[in-house]
C-alpha cells in the first residue's frame, strides 16, 4: 500500500467514525424521551458523574484559585493596584479556567469512567442481552449517561469558579493583606454578568455536550475487548481534551472577538 | 394453556402458582414418529440465509424451520455459527441474503418498535450469562420484568422469587454477579430469560459449565417449561447426549449448512457419516477439527510469513 492510499484510508476510517459519531448522538437524543418518565434513571448517573465528581473538583478550583491569588497579586502591586485582585481572579476563573479545568478535570474523573463502564458492558454481552430482553440500550444505558453529562459539567464549573474566589480570597486578603472590601466591591463592580458569567456558562455547557458525547461514544463504539476498552478510555481523555482546547479558542474568539 | 402469571393474577397463592413450574411430573422422553421435516406448524422458518464475517462465510444457504411448541436442537462444531445463527433470529445481525420468518413475518423488515416488541416474547440465555454486573441477583431476574411491565412490586418480587426457586438459587438473591460461580451465573440468566414466560426461548449452550445434579434439573426444566408454558424452543448445544435427550428435532450444521435433521433417535440410528463422527465424538472423519488454516507444515516451517 502506498502512502497515498494509506492516507486516504486512513481518512476515510476517520470520516466514517465522524458519521458514526454523529448518528448515535441522534439516536441518544431521540432516546432522551424516557427520561421523562423515569428522571429516576437521570439522577443514578448525575449522582456517579457528577456528585462523585465534586471532590476533585473543589479541591482544584481551591488550588486554581490560590495561585491566581498569589500570581495576580505579583503583577498587580508592581502597577500598584492590589485591590483589582478581585476582579482578576474572578475574570480568570469565570471565562477561561473554571469551563476549560473542569472540563479537562471532567474527562480524566467521569469521562474516562463512563467510557470504561459502557465499553465493559459491551465487551460482557450486556448490551446485547439488554437488546435481546426488548430494553434499548440507547434509553436505559446511553442517554441517562450523557445528559448527566451534560448537566453535570456546567454545575461543576460554577462550583470550581466559586471555590476558586474563595481560595483567591483566602490568598489574597489572608495571606497578602488585600482590603477585604475592595476585592469583593472591585470584582462586583467589573464582572459583568452577560460579557463573563453568561459567556462561561455557554462555554462550560458546550464543552459538557462534547465531552459527555465523546465519553459515551467512544464506550459504545470500543472494540469489545479489554485492550479495546482500555484503548478508547484513552482516546476519550485525549480526544475531549483536544476538542476542549480547540473549542475553547474558537468560542473565546466567536465571544470576545468584537471587544 | 394459562401462563403462569395468569393463573397468579387470578388469586392463587404463590405455592401454588410455583408448583407450575417445580412440582410437575417428572419428564418422560417422548417417542413420536416425525417425517423427513418437523410436521407441527413452523413458529419460525429460516430460508437460504447467507450471512458472512470479513472474507468468511459462516451461513451459505440454511434453511431451517423450527416447529411450534417442540424442542429444536441445533447442533455443530465449535464456530460453526450457532450463536451467530441465535442472534439473526433475535434481530441482532442482519443477514447478507435469506430470509428469518417468525410467525411468518420476516425478523430483518420489522421496523425498531416492531423488533421491541417481537423480542418481548423472545427469551435468550447467552452462552455467557451477560447478567448486568452492577445490580444484584434479584434485580438482575427483575430487570426484564420492571423494564417492560407494569406489575406492582410485590408481584415482581414473587415472580423473581418463583424463577429463581425453580433454578434452585432463590438463596442467592442478594448476592452480586461477582460472587456467583460459572454455573450459578447461567443458572440466574436462565432465570431472567424465563422471568417474562416468553413464547419463543432460545438457549445458547445451556449446560457448559454445570455439575451432573444441575445438569440433571436444568435438562428436566427446559423440557417442562417447553410443555407446561407452551414454549418453543430452541437449543444450541455441542452436548450430543442432554440435548438429545430433550429435543423433539436436531438439527446438526455444519459449514454454513444443515447437515443433517430428524428426531434424535432416527439420526442415532440412521446417521451419515458426517453426523456419526460428530455424535459418536470420532476425532477422524469428514468433520475437521482445525479451523481453516494454512498448511501446518509450512506453518511450523515459517514458509509463509504473515
Ligand atoms: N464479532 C465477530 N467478528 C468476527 N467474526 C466473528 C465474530 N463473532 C464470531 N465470529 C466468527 O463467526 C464464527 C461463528 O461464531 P459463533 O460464535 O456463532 O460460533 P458457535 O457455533 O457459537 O461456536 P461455539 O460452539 O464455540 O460457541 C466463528 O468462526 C467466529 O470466528
Ligand atoms: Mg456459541
Amino acid at each position: 500500500m502506498g502512502p497515498f492510499q494509506r492516507l486516504g484510508r486512513s481518512a476515510l476510517g476517520v470520516l466514517e467514525r465522524l458519521g458514526r459519531g454523529h448518528l448515535f448522538l441522534l439516536r441518544t437524543l431521540l432516546a432522551m424521551g424516557t427520561l421523562v418518565r423515569r428522571p429516576g434513571l437521570l439522577l443514578r448517573e448525575i449522582y456517579s458523574v457528577g456528585v462523585l465528581s465534586l471532590l476533585i473538583i473543589a479541591v482544584s478550583g481551591l488550588f486554581v484559585g490560590m495561585v491566581l491569588g498569589y500570581q495576580g497579586y505579583i503583577t498587580l502591586v508592581d502597577f500598584g493596584a492590589a485591590e483589582a485582585l478581585g476582579t482578576v481572579v474572578a475574570l480568570s476563573l469565570v471565562r477561561e479556567l473554571g469551563p476549560v479545568v473542569t472540563a479537562l478535570l471532567f474527562a480524566g474523573r467521569a469521562g474516562s469512567a463512563l467510557t470504561a463502564e459502557i465499553g465493559l458492558m459491551k465487551a460482557t454481552e450486556q448490551l446485547s442481552s439488554m437488546e435481546m430482553m426488548a430494553v434499548d440500550p440507547y434509553k436505559r444505558v446511553i442517554a441517562p449517561r450523557f445528559l448527566a453529562g451534560v448537566i453535570s459539567l456546567p454545575l461543576l464549573a460554577a462550583i470550581f469558579s466559586a471555590v476558586g474566589v474563595a481560595g483567591g480570597y483566602f490568598i489574597g486578603v489572608g495571606v497578602l493583606g488585600v482590603d477585604a472590601g475592595a476585592y469583593w466591591s472591585q470584582m462586583q463592580a467589573s464582572v459583568d454578568f452577560h460579557e463573563d458569567v453568561m459567556n462561561g456558562v455557554i462555554k462550560s455547557m458546550v464543552f459538557g455536550v462534547v465531552a459527555a458525547w465523546i465519553a459515551v461514544f467512544e464506550g459504545y463504539d470500543a472494540t469489545p475487548t479489554s485492550e479495546g476498552v482500555s484503548r478508547a478510555t484513552t482516546r476519550t481523555v485525549v480526544h475531549t481534551a483536544l476538542a476542549i482546547l480547540a473549542l475553547d479558542f474558537i468560542l473565546t474568539g466567536l465571544m470576545f472577538g468584537d471587544i | 394453556m394459562p401462563r403462569c402469571w395468569e393463573w397468579l393474577d387470578r388469586t392463587r397463592t404463590a405455592r401454588e402458582h410455583s408448583r407450575c413450574l417445580t412440582t410437575r411430573p417428572p419428564f418422560k422422553p417422548r417417542t413420536r414418529t416425525i417425517d423427513a421435516s418437523p410436521d407441527k406448524t413452523p413458529w419460525i422458518e429460516i430460508r437460504d440465509l447467507h450471512f458472512a464475517r470479513g472474507d468468511r462465510k459462516i451461513f451459505d444457504g440454511l434453511n431451517i424451520t423450527i416447529p411450534q411448541g417442540q424442542v429444536t436442537a441445533i447442533m455443530g462444531p465449535s464456530g460453526t455459527g450457532k450463536t451467530t445463527l441465535l442472534r439473526l433470529i433475535g434481530g441482532q445481525l442482519r443477514p447478507d441474503h435469506g430470509q428469518v420468518l417468525v410467525e411468518g413475518r420476516d425478523v430483518h423488515r420489522l421496523s425498531r418498535r416492531e423488533l421491541y416488541r417481537l423480542r418481548r416474547r423472545m427469551g435468550m440465555l447467552f452462552q455467557s450469562g451477560a447478567l448486568l454486573t452492577d445490580l444484584n441477583v434479584f434485580d438482575n431476574v427483575a430487570f426484564p420484568i420492571r423494564e417492560n411491565t407494569r406489575l406492582p412490586e410485590p408481584l415482581v418480587r414473587n415472580l423473581v422469587l418463583m424463577k429463581l426457586e425453580a433454578v434452585g438459587l432463590r438463596g442467592a438473591v442478594s448476592l452480586m454477579p461477582s460472587e456467583l460461580s460459572g454455573g450459578m451465573a447461567r443458572r440466574v440468566a436462565l432465570a431472567r430469560a424465563i422471568a417474562l414466560d416468553p413464547l419463543l426461548m432460545m438457549y445458547d449452550e445451556p449446560f457448559t459449565g454445570l455439575d451432573p445434579i444441575t445438569m440433571g434439573v436444568i435438562v428436566s426444566l427446559i423440557r417442562r417449561l417447553n410443555d407446561a408454558l407452551g414454549m418453543t424452543s430452541i437449543v444450541v448445544s455441542h452436548d450430543v447426549a442432554e440435548a438429545g435427550s430433550i429435543a423433539d428435532w436436531v438439527y446438526l450444521i455444519s459449514e454454513g449448512r444443515v447437515v443433517d435433521a430428524g428426531p434424535p433417535e432416527q439420526l442415532r440410528r440412521e446417521a451419515s457419516d458426517w453426523s456419526r463422527q460428530f455424535l459418536e465424538g470420532l476425532p477422524d472423519g469428514p468433520v475437521p477439527f482445525h479451523y481453516p488454516a494454512p498448511d501446518y507444515l509450512d506453518d511450523l516451517m515459517g514458509g509463509d510469513t504473515r
